[in-house]
């Protein structure tokens, strides 16, 4: 009998993750865009750890962070009466985690390659800097945002290090396809881990074949490119 | 009347410019890096300059005194960039409606006006990768005229456009100006454009 639950949950994970990172990446690098103040270069630093950082040390952080001793994990012990780590939240926070950098690198790019005449342009045509962002921003950036959605989806659904860290191997509650995938072939069941296997690639396969054939079609700003 | 006294630091320099411009083509003339174009990003409001003032028609744009800086998208200053800044991802008609505040039958008039006064019916499905230089500045033209501004700023409009082009380009601005009767300041490095164009030359060093 195959277990649908690693499927629907590592979905639901980069689902979220994919959330979380594209609000908080795509604001930051464009906030950090156009600033330069002393600690910029180690905030950034900071930002992209995650990225070279072995995932199982990236979790053991976020444990000492939401852990029930650790600082958020106390307070929301305290103020919230819950917990996250070990619940499928944790997985999510694990995946936005190792997957921010990947948007945040290349939110950075896609926005350092919009010519900023145009925008100024819009700006004396009456735009104001909400209009600027939503109208010629956004839409010039957008071959390089969609890129790195695309890297951070595939990135949060095949995370394993920090998930098992801050998540666990609760089969049912917060087993996610990887975890599912190494703990079946343990057990030397390869048939439930192969099928586990073709599911998770014919996802990313999916997403980025589909990203790639829509950007062809679409895409004013890079035309005759694809994305990857 | 466009009235312009501004003090801006620059490396290797201080721009310190005075100039007003009624209602007709002022030609700000020079050589490059002589600061023509920080001249036209101080008017349209794109930088601040350290010191001065700018004044369109009473209206204070940029004081250092009583700390008035207008910013660009409330100064209605149309700028024509150098390499026309048209937007990749639009075609030519949403390019030129941009700027437009209220979708009336007036800006509908005027659309209809540019349009036929710059030739360029036939352009409008178009994205703006398939324009030719020429067609470009006018739809750039087009765009700038739309949003109604007080005061037109045109950066080496004419440069990147064959002999042929620029000399019928020349004409059709200068015709307009005459039409819509507000200030555009030019900025050139060629003397034989500053000529033909400016009702007033201005020159920088």
């Amino acid at each position: 009998m195959t277990e649908w639950q690693p499927v629907i949950l590592s979905i639901k994970v980069a689902f979220m993750s994919l959330i979380l990172v594209s609000i908080s990446g795509i604001s930051l690098a464009y906030w950090l865009r156009n600033r330069d103040f002393a600690g910029k270069a180690v905030l950034e630093a900071v930002l992209i750890m995650p990225l070279v950082l072995p995932p199982v040390v990236t979790g053991f952080l976020l444990l000492l962070l939401i852990g029930k001793q650790g600082p958020v994990g106390q307070v929301l012990n305290n103020v919230f009466y819950t917990q996250i780590i070990f619940t499928p939240y944790a997985a999510m926070l694990a995946g936005a985690v190792v997957a921010f950098p990947l948007m945040y690198q290349s939110a950075k790019a896609a926005f350092q390659g919009v010519n900023s005449t145009l925008e100024d342009a819009a700006r004396t045509l009456g735009a104001n800097e909400w209009r600027v962002f939503w109208t010629v921003t956004i839409p010039l950036a957008w071959p390089g945002l969609v890129a790195g959605l695309v890297l951070s989806f595939s990135r949060a659904l095949g995370e394993f290090g920090a998930t098992i860290m801050v998540a666990g191997n609760i089969p049912g509650k917060t087993q996610t396809l990887p975890l599912a995938i190494y703990f079946a072939a343990e057990a030397n069941d390869l048939t439930l881990a192969g099928f586990y296997v073709l599911i998770i690639s014919g996802i990313t396969f999916s997403a980025i074949y589909g990203l790639n054939t829509w950007a062809r079609s679409h895409n004013r700003a890079w035309p005759d490119k694809g994305l990857f | 009347m466009l009235h312009v006294d501004i003090k801006k630091h620059l490396p290797g320099f201080t721009l310190d410019v005075q100039f007003f411009v009624e209602n007709n083509i002022a030609v700000l003339f020079g050589p490059s890096g002589c600061g023509k174009t920080t001249t036209l990003r101080c008017i349209a409001g794109l930088i601040k300059p350290d010191a001065g003032e700018i004044i369109n028609n009473g209206k204070t744009l940029f004081s250092s005194e009583t700390q008035t800086f207008v910013p660009v998208n409330h100064r209605r200053v149309s700028y024509m960039f150098q390499e026309y800044a048209l937007f990749p991802h639009l075609n030519v008609k949403k390019n030129i409606w941009y700027g437009v505040k209220r979708h009336d039958q007036t800006a509908e008039n005027l659309y209809a006006q540019l349009l036929d006064l710059l030739h360029i019916e036939h352009l409008t499905g178009r994205f703006t990768d398939k324009l030719s230089g020429g067609e470009k500045q006018r739809v750039a033209l087009a765009r700038a005229l739309m949003a109604e501004p007080e005061i037109l700023l045109l950066d080496e409009p004419l440069s990147a456009l064959d002999e042929d082009t620029r000399c019928q380009l020349q004409i059709e601005l200068k015709r307009i100006q005459q039409l819509w009767k507000i200030p555009f300041v030019l900025v050139t490095h060629d003397r034989n454009e500053a000529k033909a164009l400016g009702d007033k030359v201005i020159f920088l060093e």
